[in-house]
C-alpha cells in the first residue's frame, strides 16, 4: 500500500493519462474516416487489427511484467496501434499489421520500462521495422477509391467486405491479382524515380497527373492515415485547442520544410520540388502533428520543441530530396528522438532571477 | 496566446508584464461575502514557541504565573525571531509539548494559558498616534517587539523588511492582497472591512521606509474590495503616489516574486531579496497588524482566519485569537465529527495537510479547511509514470523543467537537480495541479531539498573536522620539532652523548609518522 501523501499541494485540475490519449485518439478520427472512404474496408481491417493487437500484447506485457493490466484503460495502447494503422499501406497484409503491433509494443515501449520510458515513438518505429523487413509490401500503394470517382471500373471494389477480407488474409494471390494491379505510385516515389532519371518536377508532376486540390483533401495513393492534409489538419487544430500539443513542433517543423523547399525550388525548380508539394505530400502533415509531438518521445521544454521541430524539418527535407527513400519523414522523428535528452539538458529556459540559464 | 508572442510583446511595451506559467484552480471562494465574526474566547489557549519562520522563542513565564492580554510570555532568542505574547488574561496552567499544524505531527513547548473570562489587556505599550514625527527605527523595534511575522501564511518576522538602507532604498511599497489561494477570503474581508485602518497602516510603512511610490494589488475577482479601497484611497491625504491595481486572476500571483514581476517588470536576482530591487512587499494583513501595533499599541495576538471547506456546514471569516483549539473553531462552525475528512491548514495549494484538528490557531493561520476526498480531486491518488507532456513545465511560474527535477530527486541526483535549479522552486504546487500522472512533483522538490541540505551539512562537517584534525597534526608536529630543539639545545650545553640515539630514534619515527599523515591528508583534500 503506498503512504498517504500529505505534501501539498491539496488540489488537482483534473487532468489524466487517459483523457490526454483519448483526446489524441479523437483528434485522429478524421484521418481514420478519410481512410475508410478512400480504402474501404482494408482501412477498417487494418485499423481494428492493429488496435486489437496492441491491446493483447500490451496486456500480455503488463501481466508478465506483473502490473496491474488494468493500466491498459490509459488508452495508450489503444492510440499506439491506431498510429500504426494509419502509417501502414492499404495492402498491408493481417500478420504484418500483428507483427507491427507486437513490434510497437514490446519492442518500442515495454522493452524500455512501459509507458513514458519509450525513447523513440513506439508506432513510427515499429514501422520502420516493417519498412527494412518487407520492403516490397511498405512501398505498395493500392489506388484508393476516390481514383475510379469518374468512369474507370475499379480493378478491386474497396467496398466489397469479402474481397478486402481475402485480400488482407489471403494477399493479392488469393485474388488472383498482381500487385501491379492494383497499385500505383504515391507523389513522392513517383517524382523521386522521375529525378533520378532526370526528368524536371514540373513535367513529372503533370505526367503523375497530380492535383493539389486531391493532395489537400487526401484522394492520393498512402499509407491510409497520411493522404488527407484537410482531415489531418482538423484534427490538429482539435490538438491545440485542447492544449494536448503546443505549437512549436508542429509550426516549426512544418516551415522549416517550407522554407528549405521553397529555397531551393527558387534556386532550381526542375531539380527540386515546390515546397507546397513538400507539405500535401507524405506523412508530412501526420507526423508534425501527431508523430513528433508524441509527448513521452519529445522534448518538455518549448525552445527545445523548436529545436526538435527544426530538426525534423531539415532531415524530412533532407531524406526527400537527397535520400534513397521517398519519405523521411518517420526517419526524421525518430532520428531527433534519439537528440531529446540532449536538447532537453541545453535548451531549458531561463530560470525567473538568473541571469541565463545556469551551466551545466 | 503562446508564451513566446507574449514575452516579445512585453519587451517592446506592447503588453503588460505578467509573470509566466501558473493556473486557473477552481476558487471555491465560499465565505467571499462574509463579514468576518468575532470568535468568543476559548477556555485554553496553547501558544507554540515558534510560529515564525527563525529562530525558536524561550519562555519567560511560570507555571502558575498570572497574563495579562498582550503581554510578552516568551522572548525572542536571535536575530530572526519575535516573541509571543498572551491572547487574553488568565493563568499559565502548564509549559509542555504540543502539536503545532505540520504535516509530520510534530509538536513544540508551548505555553498553556486558562482563560479568566476578563481578557484584561496589557497596557505597558504605549500607542503612538504620532508616528510621522517618529523615528523609523522606534517603529521597526515596536514591529518586533509587537511579534509581527507576515500573516499571508509565510511568517517571516516584518522587522526585518521595514528597514532603511541606503544602498538599497526601497521606491515602491507593495501591499499584497492578492489572495491567489482558492477558498481563502480572510484578506478579501480584511480589505472591505478595515480599508482605512490598511492604509494607515501602509502610510506607515512607506514613512518607515521613505517610499515614493505605494501600489495595492488586488485580483480582479474581489471587485468589491478593490473598490473599497480605491475609496479608502481617495479619502484619505497622506496617499500621493500610490494606486490600486487590479490584476487578472492566476494563481501563483499572490507569490511575492511573481507579483513583483507583474507589478514592476522586474525580477528579484536569485539569492536576493525584494529590498535589492528597491520594492519592498507587504500582506494586507500584516499591515493592518503593524498599524494597530503603532497607532494602538497593541501586540499580534488575533488574525483573520477563512474556516471554510466543502465538508464544512457552516463556512466563516473568523477574528480569532493566536492559540484557540482548532476543534472548538471547528466545533462552532458546526463540525465535530472528524472521521473520512481531510484538514487542511493555510490553503489547499500550499497548505499543510493534517491528520487531527488537536492544534492551535497560529500566526500563518491564513485558513482551516476540511475537506472531503471527491473535493481534493486526483491530488493525492496513485502515482503513474510521467509521460513528459511538459504540462509542468507550462505552468512553473519560474520556469522550472519539473519533470526532469522530479526524476532528479527521486533517483537521488541532489547536486545535479540543485543545477537544475532545485532551490528556486517556490513550492507553489502548480506542476503538481497539472499532472495528469498524479505525480507529487513537489513533494519530491521537498525531499531533494532536504536530504541536499542535509548532504551539505554533513559536507561541512567532515570538511571542518578534517581542518580541526589538519590543524592538530601540524601543531603536534611544531610542538615536536621545537621539543627536538630544545634537547639537542640542552644536550649540547650538557654533553651526554651516550643518551643520544636512544631518544633520537622513536621522535624521528613519530615525526615521520606525523608528516605522512599530513601528506595522505592534503592529498584527500586535492582530490
Amino acid at each position: 500500500m503506498p503512504l498517504i501523501m500529505l505534501s501539498s499541494p491539496h488540489a488537482h485540475g483534473g487532468d489524466s493519462i487517459r483523457m490526454i490519449m483519448l483526446t489524441v485518439i479523437l483528434a485522429l478520427l478524421p484521418a481514420a474516416g478519410v481512410s475508410v472512404y478512400l480504402f474501404g474496408w482494408m482501412a477498417v481491417l487494418l485499423i481494428v487489427t492493429c488496435m486489437l493487437s496492441a491491446l493483447v500484447t500490451e496486456a500480455l506485457c503488463l501481466k508478465w511484467m506483473g502490473r496491474p493490466v488494468s493500466t491498459l484503460l490509459d488508452n495508450s495502447a489503444a492510440l499506439t496501434g491506431l498510429f500504426l494503422a494509419l502509417t501502414l499501406p492499404a495492402a498491408t497484409p493481417w500478420w504484418m499489421a500483428v507483427l507491427g503491433s507486437v513490434f510497437a509494443i514490446v519492442l518500442g515501449k515495454q522493452l524500455y520500462g512501459g509507458l513514458g520510458y519509450n525513447i523513440f515513438n513506439p508506432a513510427l518505429s515499429a514501422r520502420v521495422i516493417l519498412l527494412i523487413s518487407f520492403p516490397l509490401n511498405m512501398t505498395t500503394w493500392i489506388i484508393p477509391m476516390s481514383a475510379h470517382m469518374g468512369a474507370m471500373e475499379p480493378a478491386l471494389n474497396l467496398y466489397d467486405f469479402s474481397t478486402c477480407a481475402t485480400l488482407f488474409f489471403g494477399g493479392p494471390a488469393a485474388l488472383q491479382l498482381g500487385f501491379d494491379a492494383i497499385s500505383m505510385a504515391s507523389p513522392l516515389g513517383y517524382i523521386k524515380t522521375e529525378a533520378t532519371l532526370g526528368v524536371p518536377v514540373a513535367d513529372a508532376l503533370n505526367a503523375y497527373h497530380y492535383s493539389y486540390l486531391d493532395a489537400f483533401l487526401g484522394f492520393e495513393a498512402g499509407s491510409i492515415g497520411e493522404t488527407s492534409a484537410l482531415a489531418l489538419l482538423i484534427g490538429g487544430i482539435f490538438l491545440l485547442a485542447r492544449h494536448s500539443i503546443t505549437w512549436h513542433i508542429p509550426f516549426t517543423y512544418i516551415v522549416t520544410v517550407l522554407v528549405l523547399a521553397g529555397l531551393f525550388n527558387a534556386l532550381n525548380p526542375d531539380q527540386f520540388a515546390p515546397p507546397l508539394f513538400h507539405f500535401f505530400a507524405g506523412g508530412l502533415i501526420l507526423c508534425a502533428f501527431f508523430m513528433a509531438t508524441d509527448p513521452v518521445s519529445s522534448p518538455v521544454t518549448p525552445m527545445g520543441q523548436v529545436v526538435f521541430g527544426i530538426g525534423c524539418g531539415v532531415i524530412t527535407w533532407s531524406i526527400r530530396t537527397w535520400g534513397g527513400y521517398p519519405e523521411g519523414a518517420m526517419f526524421a522523428v525518430l532520428l531527433m528522438n534519439c537528440a531529446v535528452p540532449l536538447i532537453d539538458h541545453y535548451f531549458r529556459p531561463r530560470v525567473y532571477g538568473h541571469q541565463r540559464r545556469s551551466e551545466s | 496566446m503562446p508564451a513566446m508572442v507574449r514575452k516579445l510583446a512585453q519587451r517592446l511595451g506592447m503588453l503588460q508584464h505578467s509573470f509566466v506559467g501558473g493556473v486557473h484552480p477552481n476558487m471555491h471562494k465560499l465565505t467571499a461575502d462574509m463579514v468576518i465574526e468575532d470568535v468568543e474566547l476559548a477556555p485554553m489557549f496553547v501558544l507554540p514557541m515558534k510560529q515564525h519562520i527563525g529562530e525558536i522563542c524561550s519562555p519567560m513565564v511560570n507555571v502558575g504565573d498570572k497574563v495579562l492580554r498582550g503581554q510578552k510570555i516568551a522572548r525572542s532568542e536571535g536575530y530572526l525571531s519575535v516573541p509571543v505574547h498572551a491572547p487574553t488574561s488568565g493563568r499559565v496552567v502548564k509549559i509542555e509539548e504540543h502539536a503545532i499544524p505540520h504535516p509530520s505531527g510534530m509538536g513544540l513547548p508551548s505555553i498553556f494559558i486558562e482563560s479568566d473570562g476578563d481578557d484584561l489587556s496589557d497596557q505597558s505599550i504605549a500607542p503612538i498616534s504620532d508616528w510621522i514625527n517618529t523615528d523609523p527605527t522606534l517603529l521597526r523595534e515596536r514591529a518586533r517587539m509587537c511579534g509581527l511575522a507576515g500573516l499571508g501564511g509565510a511568517v517571516f518576522p516584518t522587522f526585518i523588511k521595514l528597514v532603511q538602507d541606503k544602498r538599497f532604498p526601497i521606491e515602491t511599497v507593495v501591499l499584497n492582497g492578492i489572495e491567489c489561494e482558492p477558498y481563502l477570503t480572510n484578506d478579501h474581508r480584511l480589505m472591505c472591512e478595515q480599508s482605512d485602518a490598511i492604509l494607515e497602516g501602509m502610510a506607515i510603512i512607506r514613512h518607515m521606509v521613505g517610499a515614493a511610490s505605494g501600489i495595492i494589488a488586488i485580483e480582479d475577482n474581489k471587485p468589491d474590495a478593490a473598490q473599497k479601497m480605491q475609496q479608502a484611497l481617495d479619502a484619505r491625504d497622506d496617499m500621493d503616489g500610490v494606486s490600486v491595481v487590479v490584476l487578472p486572476t492566476r494563481y501563483p500571483q499572490g507569490s511575492e516574486k511573481q507579483l513583483i514581476y507583474t507589478l514592476t517588470g522586474r525580477e528579484v536576482p536569485a539569492g536576493k531579496l525584494p529590498m535589492h530591487i528597491g520594492v519592498l512587499c507587504q500582506n494586507v494583513g500584516t499591515t493592518k497588524a503593524l498599524r494597530d501595533a503603532v497607532v494602538l499599541g497593541k501586540p499580534l495576538t488575533e488574525r483573520i482566519v477563512t474556516v471554510s471547506g466543502d465538508a464544512l456546514p457552516n463556512p466563516a471569516n473568523l477574528r480569532v485569537r493566536i492559540g484557540t483549539p482548532v476543534r472548538t473553531l471547528f466545533a462552532r462552525q458546526g463540525l465535530d465529527d472528524f472521521s473520512d475528512i481531510q484538514i487542511v491548514h493555510g490553503g489547499p495549494m500550499m497548505g499543510e495537510r493534517l491528520k487531527h484538528p488537536d492544534f492551535p490557531v497560529v500566526k500563518s493561520s491564513t485558513g482551516l479547511l476540511v475537506m472531503s476526498r471527491p473535493a481534493m480531486g486526483a491530488a493525492h491518488k496513485v502515482e503513474q509514470p510521467c509521460i513528459r507532456c511538459g504540462h509542468c513545465s507550462e505552468a512553473c511560474p519560474i520556469s522550472l523543467v519539473p519533470n526532469l527535477l522530479a526524476d532528479q530527486c527521486r533517483s537521488d541526483q541532489f547536486e545535479k537537480a540543485a543545477q537544475y535549479d532545485l532551490f528556486d522552486c517556490i513550492e507553489c504546487g502548480a506542476c503538481s495541479y497539472v499532472c495528469p500522472s498524479n505525480i507529487p512533483l513537489v513533494h519530491y522538490f521537498r525531499y531533494g531539498k532536504g536530504q541536499l541540505a542535509l548532504q551539505r551539512r554533513e559536507q561541512a562537517f567532515a570538511e571542518a573536522s578534517r581542518k580541526r584534525s589538519e590543524a592538530r597534526d601540524a601543531r603536534i608536529a611544531r610542538e615536536n620539532a621545537e621539543k627536538a630543539a630544545r634537547r639537542s639545545q640542552v644536550r649540547q650545553t650538557h654533553a651526554p652523548k651516550v643518551e643520544t640515539p636512544k631518544v633520537d630514534v622513536p621522535k624521528t619515527d613519530a615525526d615521520k609518522a606525523v608528516g605522512e599523515t599530513a601528506e595522505s591528508k592534503s592529498v584527500e583534500s586535492k582530490e
